[in-house]
């Protein structure tokens, strides 16, 4: 099982509490994660990364195992701990930005 | 007795206010969607239970979400698991995509970005929802960067109506300070191919053949920020309303100027006559007195906040030109809010109500046509829409 840790809105969104558990075939990517999420929660579809391009959206973050995983390939595997659900997947909101302009 | 639901959008979430026709005692529901910017909510004038509300966030971009039980429970229509063959499920209420070329497959057109070059069109979120006069299921959607869309099926899947994009003066447009929105979509009850939009800063537009084509309407106007004052294209306006009992007759907030148009749209006139300032974002007017008109007049485009700290809403029993100020209930010193471009909207009750939302959280509603006021709520998020359903 891989183990996801969403933002409080996405958790709120997706109607669900802590962590989000995933069957996730090998090889565990970013990509293989993010599909397998957003199968399973399909309202979760277009807030982490485009609907089309599967861009990630610019304030959030790929955390893992006190990594930074943003930059990263979305086809290259995941750390090994991920993979075996040791150390969960997270998906962090940044800090900086993301307020819109005035209306 | 009638009841009146109030829906207001804020910058952290959405409230929905409710009280019987008297208007005195109102009870406040919510947040809903806390923590996300709800930039509009509206209910279907054909099933007022459907509510139509647009959620948005700079980390997680758009989503659309509807109500069968006025706003009660909330579901985002594309949510539920569609599995198209040989695909992932997706949630598309929230996908808007912008229409390319039939011939070339590529964008359609491009914008004037603020630099002078020309830039792709990009979706950032939905500005304004507009259910459809005669179908509950029908909702049409202004969104940032200018265009709109439809959805025949209750919000769930999206098209755009790219005519007009694709008219011809699509690169000519230009974002205004915040952004390049489409915030007003008017339908014609008594036409149901005719719709009116306006965007900022393009100016006005109409269809008369139910979106296929567009043309400009924006003669009379004067705008002294771009290099030709009276161009086809590049006006700001802030808002336009309509009364629907009399389809046709359009009441415009431009950035400075407020306006007037007695056929569609096809040439406006000014109508600022006495007001303090005619720089503003709200316009609405009377639900039964088609001359009446109320405007909220902001200092500036630099100071956005009423003249001299006093909150005034202003009044015209004629049409425009001679405004009263409207005072009582209202804080006359010190208030320094904005009320912008969809936080106004009366009610249809036989003394027509009227309601505005501040930028400092207050939502003021007036039973008795503007001539006191009094806050139903005080100390709420910062108000983007107000939005008003007349319950039988």
């Amino acid at each position: 099982m891989i183990r996801v840790v969403l933002p409080f809105h996405l958790r709120r969104l997706a109607s669900v509490d802590g962590e989000v558990e995933l069957e996730v075939a090998p090889p565990v990517t970013q990509r293989s994660v993010l599909e397998a999420l957003e199968a399973r929660y399909p309202m979760l579809c277009g807030t982490i990364r485009d609907h089309d391009t599967h861009e990630r959206r610019a304030f959030l973050r790929f955390f893992a195992c006190e990594e930074d995983l943003t930059h990263e390939s979305p086809d290259a595997p995941l750390p090994e701990a991920v993979a075996t659900g040791k150390e969960p997947f997270m998906v962090i909101g940044a800090i900086a930005g993301g307020c819109s302009a005035g209306l | 007795m009638s009841k009146v639901r109030v829906l207001v959008g804020t910058r952290k979430g959405a409230f929905i206010l409710t009280s019987d026709g008297k208007r005195e005692k109102w009870e406040v529901n919510g947040p809903h969607f806390t923590g996300w910017e709800i930039y509009h909510m509206k209910g279907s004038p054909v099933n007022p239970e459907r509510i139509y509300a647009s959620q948005t966030s700079g980390w997680f971009g758009q989503v659309l979400q509807r109500s069968n039980d006025g706003g009660k429970t909330w579901e985002a229509p594309g949510g539920g698991v569609t599995v198209e063959q040989g695909r992932m499920p997706k949630g598309e209420s929230n996908r808007f995509v912008y229409d390319t070329s039939p011939a070339t497959g590529k964008p359609l057109t491009t914008h004037q970005w603020y630099d002078g070059t020309q830039h792709p069109w990009e979706f950032k979120r939905v500005w304004h929802l507009e259910p459809s006069l005669t179908d509950a299921e029908t909702v049409y959607a202004g969104v940032e960067d200018a265009a709109i869309f439809r959805s025949t099926d209750g919000s769930k899947t999206w098209q755009e109506l790219s005519g007009l994009r694709g008219h011809g003066t699509g690169p000519k447009w230009q974002p205004g300070a915040g952004g390049m929105c489409l915030h007003t979509i008017i339908l014609d009850p008594s036409n149901p191919n005719r719709i009116w939009i306006a965007i900022s800063a393009a100016g006005a537009f109409r269809t008369d053949d139910g979106g296929k084509t567009w043309k400009p309407i924006n003669k009379g106007l004067k705008s002294n920020y771009i290099p030709n004052p009276e161009a086809e294209i590049g006006h700001c306006v802030h808002h336009i309303a309509m009364n629907p009992k009399r389809p046709g007759v359009l009441f415009m907030q431009k950035h400075w100027d407020v306006m007037r148009s007695d056929n569609a749209g096809d040439q406006w006139t000014e109508i600022s006559g006495n007001l303090p300032t005619d720089f503003g974002f709200a316009i609405d007017v009377h639900a039964h007195k088609p001359e009446t008109i109320y405007v909220v007049p902001i200092k500036s485009d630099s100071e956005h906040f009423p003249l001299e700290g006093k909150l005034r809403v202003y009044r015209s029993k004629t049409g425009g030109n001679e405004w009263e100020p409207l005072t009582k209930g209202l804080p006359q010193s010190n208030c320094y809010v904005d009320i912008l471009r969809d936080a106004m909207a009366v009610d249809t009750l036989d003394e027509c109500g009227v309601y505005f939302g501040t930028t400092g959280g207050q939502v003021y509603c007036s039973a008795d046509a503007g001539d006191t006021w009094a806050p139903i709520a005080s100390f709420l998020p910062p108000v983007l829409s107000v939005e008003v359903q007349t319950l039988p």
